[in-house]
């Protein structure tokens, strides 16, 4: 069994996001996890500064050779930043996917669903049992 | 530096192209001739110039590159690579099928259009059922059609919530996404165990959606190479909750006088020509896939189709054809009429067998249960019963010989001169190896490959190197697809670029 | 039994390695009474009366190999180099597969490599795909990329009324189920500046024919100008035999380019196969549906080509995938592949000079029929409307009759506003004397000069 990073101070969806809280700002990205189930990431596609999500909608999709994935946000909000390294970089994903793999930034509103979400523990169990 | 830059096998055609060549040349003008205004022209043409024979061998290498099915067994599964026989290339180029127009008077192609009208017949007998369409130019835009024709049915009885369709997780990948290209919207059933529609499953999947159920698209036989022994009741339940059955035809290979898709009770089907009725692969594409349905979706097939416009006056006397569109039709698919030059092909290829059309069948069973026969034992088998046109084998010894994956098995194939079975497909099998050898394979051939499959199998545990460093003897290695999708190169550089570089 | 090798031997060596007595044992799984129907199919025929029947039935149709055609409006009859159908027929070429297996395939995928190329020079785009089914299911895949710019948030598609009436009707055809509105060509009479004031923030885009469908060479500055100020993507349906001697669609402002690449060494062979192309500027690579070939390296470092931006298509992505194609034309790219090589840089520019001077030559002799008059409003290519002086079907009825002339295309069918309009089509293929002879054919036609037992060719 690999031995995937689950940093504590985020929570996790059954869909593989993480998710960052800094006040009313969230940051999004995909988990080690993930980025190891998917393998070599080739591109990344993000949505635009300033759109509006919805809690549940997508995010993006993220694509390796094998398979292409969505990414999907359980709080909605307006976009208020993106990674735009990742159009040069998506390989960052697979290296740091808590850091420099970081996909949006958005501004919410009601913070509420990140409590259905996992903490670190309940994830890493989570993963182990698939 | 230079050995920095990857050497090709064959040049590009730009690579090879010399300023002045030319390889055909062209007459001079007969006619007085009109100016040009120059403000409408290009100014240059980023084009290869090279010389006739310069071309033949430039195309004739990258030839030699290729595995084909002249070349060698071609056990693609789900794909049928039979024998493409070479007197339907001969008929697809007569000049009276090859040069004629596609928008000419009917009074001007009776032949043509007798041609697709008896193609017309024949694959509705073969298929049991009613109407055809022959517009669709390959598989996934006949299931299109189908699906379309399904959503219109429902619209046109005022029954217009019906938007969802039902597609078993085996399914090939167009299924669902032909539905949501169609604007409907897919639900997946999983499959029971032995890889067959869980009945209950089934039933509640229509009961939920019971108001919404636009019908279900079904693999017959399944792509796992089953029969699906409750066809008969999953089509009734189905037709129950006020769904339509389209059945994907891609492996009516396995079917030929061996049961009318129409008469077990679906509604809707595509065929593949050039999978069942031998029309070339052509390194992919072109198809051709007739759509094929019931009186009830007769009307909105895609058009238009051929039709007798005019009976004879006398026995002797052939009938006028022409074209008619089906009067509540989804519309037309494509420009013109389809494939015609894949019906040409299909057309001789069923009148080589006529009605000794189910020995293809026939045979092409009895090939793929002899390989399962004798791989059985050596290679895990997730069903153990009998298997239509193809079998699906596991291409993995996670005891004996972990790490070795299918893709390994088939690259190593290629050592052995044979083309790979399909890798990981159906999904729901782990490791998959589908394997199909159609029935225009000897039994030398399959014995042959059969041999190398029993070598693999024990090159896996003793030396499982040689499958992942192959394949070893093909014009190239295994390449870095990841390189390709991240540093999108899709066209050779610009020739000018080329020529200053080497200054 | 035709292409099946089996001997009895070893259909019986066989059955007993499986365990089964008969082949008919091997079915037991369908249900019984649906097992074995009857077929009924005229009896199995050698590759002799193949042969001959086939070749019988042939000969019901009027061919161009013997008779002259002025007839285009979307297929056309041009010169197919004696090596391109040599290349087409190497089984290696069209016995293979889809090539999914790259160190088994690299001749399929260097020939596409250098056909997207030259789709990409000749229309003037970053990128081109394997190809498409024709250039209408080309043009209905360009909305799909459309609106996918657009992330589905526009919902109006404007088609030009000068755009093959089978492409629109393709594209409707195609988006019947989805959110789009087709607007723009429902009068027939739109002009360009009638579609450029039509562009709103709502256009996904807007696509014209270049040159249009009755041949001719519109201005689009308008239209590319209220685009370029909407964020709308301009589409541009194209001839690629045009562009090798006018300028690209690329460089007139174009997003996306399409068309039909039959006239790149394919036969018209009543319809098809034919060959849609599709190419891009950069920024919608990724959002094209279909095959795209990509350079890349082998094991060694050797350059080698494989299919790549896989993830986007339907075996892998499903009920996700933009689109549900699965092939390519793969075997009519390679025709084209040959075919443009093979005629290279001047052969490509002269086969479109030698249109637009007959083309020329035809329209004006025409001209100066009586009765007949040539539109001649705005430049032409290799196609041209002229107005009869009596219905058009009556007129190419008369023309295959007595000279061996297939005549122009009704455009009465199409469009309500030209009845008696018929569309000229005059290529390479066409001598002067093919010509002259439509010319005094046409004179006489208008004349009533012709009586049941005349003929003036010799086929």
């Amino acid at each position: 069994m690999a031995n995937w990073k689950t940093p504590e101070d985020l929570k996790y969806a059954k869909s593989d996001e993480w998710f960052r809280v800094e006040g009313d700002v969230v940051t999004i990205g995909i988990s080690d996890y993930a980025q190891d189930q998917l393998s070599d990431i080739v591109y990344v596609e993000l949505p635009d500064v300033g759109a509006t999500l919805s809690a549940g909608g997508s995010v993006g999709v993220v694509e390796s050779v094998k398979a292409a994935s969505d990414v999907y946000t359980v709080v909605g909000g307006e976009v208020i930043e993106v990674n735009s390294q990742l159009e040069k970089e998506p390989e960052s994903v697979n290296s740091d996917p808590f850091g420099k793999g970081w996909f949006i930034k958005l501004r919410v509103k009601d913070l509420s669903p990140l409590n259905g979400l996992m903490n670190a523990a309940a994830y890493i169990e989570y993963c182990s049992s698939r | 530096m230079e050995n920095s830059t990857p050497q090709p096998l064959e040049k590009t055609s730009y690579e090879l192209s010399q300023p002045g060549r030319q390889g055909i040349r062209l007459p001079d003008p007969d006619v007085p001739l009109t100016d040009i205004p120059a403000d409408l022209c290009r100014t240059d043409l980023d084009f290869p110039e090279m010389g006739e024979l310069d071309v033949v061998r430039h195309f004739i290498k990258l030839s030699q590159f290729n595995y084909s099915i002249d070349k060698g067994f071609y056990p693609l599964g789900s794909c049928t690579m039979k024998y493409n026989p070479k007197i339907n290339e001969d008929m697809a180029r007569l000049p009276g099928y090859a040069h004629v127009h596609p928008l000419q008077s009917q009074g001007t192609t009776q032949g043509a259009l007798a041609l697709m009208y008896r193609l017309q017949e024949w694959l509705c007998e073969i298929s049991g059922f009613d109407a055809v369409s022959i517009q669709p130019a390959a598989g996934a835009h006949g299931e299109f059609a189908g699906i379309l024709m399904i959503r219109k049915y429902h619209i046109d009885r005022g029954d217009v919530k019906r938007t969802k369709i039902l597609v078993p997780d085996s399914a090939h990948g167009t299924n669902p996404a032909t539905t949501s290209m169609a604007g409907l919207q897919a639900i997946e059933l999983p499959s029971d165990k032995n890889g067959d529609v869980d009945l209950d499953v089934l039933r509640k999947a229509c009961e939920q959606h019971k108001e919404e159920l636009a019908g279900m698209m079904i693999t017959v036989p399944s792509t796992l190479g089953v029969f699906e022994e409750h066809i008969v009741e999953i089509i009734k339940i189905v037709h129950e909750a006020g769904g339509l059955m389209y059945m994907d035809g891609a492996n009516m290979n396995a079917l030929l006088g061996v049961a009318k898709p129409g008469e077990l009770g679906f509604d809707v089907m595509h065929y593949n020509l050039h999978k069942t009725f031998s029309t070339p692969h052509g390194g992919g594409g072109p198809g051709s896939g007739p759509v094929v349905c019931n009186e009830k979706l007769a009307p909105f097939r895609p058009g238009p189709v051929v039709e007798i416009i005019e009976e004879p006056q006398d026995e002797d006397d052939a009938p006028l054809y022409g074209w008619v569109m089906p009067d509540k039709s989804i519309g037309r698919l494509k420009a013109f009429h389809g494939n015609f030059g894949m019906h040409v092909r299909a057309y001789a290829y069923i009148s080589a067998y006529g009605s000794d059309l189910p020995k293809v069948t026939h045979y092409a069973v009895l090939n793929a249960n002899y390989i399962r026969a004798r791989l059985k034992g050596t290679y895990l088998m997730p069903f153990d019963r009998m298997c239509g046109h193809e079998l699906v084998i596991e291409g993995h010894w996670p005891d004996k010989a972990p790490g070795v994956h299918a893709l390994d098995i088939s690259k190593r194939l290629m050592d052995y001169n044979f083309h790979p079975p399909t890798n990981y497909f159906p999904l729901i099998v782990p490791e998959a190896l589908l394997i199909e050898p159609t029935e225009t394979e000897s039994k030398e051939v399959l014995d042959s490959f059969i041999e190398a499959m029993l070598k693999i199998a024990e090159e896996a545990q003793n030396n499982p190197d040689l499958l992942h460093s192959a394949p070893h003897i093909t014009p190239v290695k295994r390449v870095d697809e990841v390189k390709a999708a991240k540093d999108l190169v899709l066209c050779c550089r610009p020739t000018h670029i080329e020529s200053a570089e080497a200054q | 039994m035709s292409y099946i090798p089996h001997t009895d031997a070893d259909r019986e060596a066989m059955l007993k390695a499986i365990g089964v007595d008969s082949i008919e044992a091997l079915f037991d799984a369908v249900p019984e009474k649906h097992r074995f129907p009857v077929l009924d199919l005229p009896d199995p025929m050698t590759e002799m009366e193949i042969a001959a029947e086939m070749e019988a039935l042939s000969r019901f149709n009027v061919s161009a190999s013997d008779y002259a055609i002025f007839l285009g409006a979307g297929a056309y009859h041009h010169y197919i180099p004696s090596l391109v159908n040599h290349m087409l027929l190497r089984g290696e070429f069209y016995t293979a597969y889809t090539p999914y297996q790259p160190e088994v395939s690299q001749g399929t995928l260097q020939a596409i490599f250098e056909f997207q190329t030259m789709i990409s020079r000749l229309t003037g785009m970053d990128a081109a795909n394997a190809s498409h089914y024709d250039g209408a299911t080309a043009l209905a895949e360009a909305v799909t990329v459309a609106m996918a710019a657009h992330r589905d948030k526009r919902q109006k598609v404007i088609f030009s009324p000068t755009i093959h009436p089978h492409y629109r009707e393709v594209a409707r055809t195609y988006h019947q189920n989805r959110a789009v509105k087709f607007s723009g060509d429902r009068s027939g009479t739109a002009t360009m500046v009638d579609l450029a004031d039509m562009i709103d923030d709502n256009t996904a885009m807007i696509a014209v024919q270049y040159p249009n469908f009755l041949g001719q060479i519109e201005d689009y500055t308008e239209i590319i100008k209220a685009a370029r100020a909407h964020g709308t993507l301009v589409c541009i349906v194209t001839d690629p035999v045009a562009c090798a001697l006018l300028k690209s669609p690329g460089e007139l402002g174009a997003d996306i380019v399409v068309g039909e690449g039959q006239g790149l060494g394919i036969p018209m062979s009543f319809g098809g196969p034919y060959l849609g192309f599709f190419a891009v500027k950069n920024e919608h690579v990724r959002r094209i549906a279909g095959r795209i070939v990509g350079e890349t390296v082998d094991g060694d470092g050797r350059r080698a080509y494989v299919m790549t931006l896989r993830p986007r298509e339907q075996d892998i992505r499903r009920e996700k995938a933009s689109s549900n194609i699965c092939t390519n034309q793969g075997l009519m790219a390679l025709a084209a592949c040959v075919h443009m090589t093979a005629m290279g840089k001047q052969g490509m520019r002269r086969v479109a000079e030698l249109c637009w001077h007959k083309a020329h030559y035809a329209a004006q002799e025409i001209g100066k029929l009586k009765g007949f008059s040539v539109d001649t409003t705005r430049p032409f290519f290799k196609e041209f409307v002229v107005t009869c002086p009596k219905p058009v079907s009556e007129i190419n009825d008369e023309l295959i009759y007595h000279f061996g002339i297939i005549g122009g295309y009704d455009l009465g069918k199409d469009f309500p506003t030209r009845e008696n309009q018929m569309l000229l089509c005059v290529t390479e293929m066409n001598s002067k004397d093919e010509i002259d002879m439509l010319v005094a054919g046409l004179r006489a036609i208008a004349a009533g000069e012709l009586h049941d037992g005349d003929h003036h060719h010799h086929h």
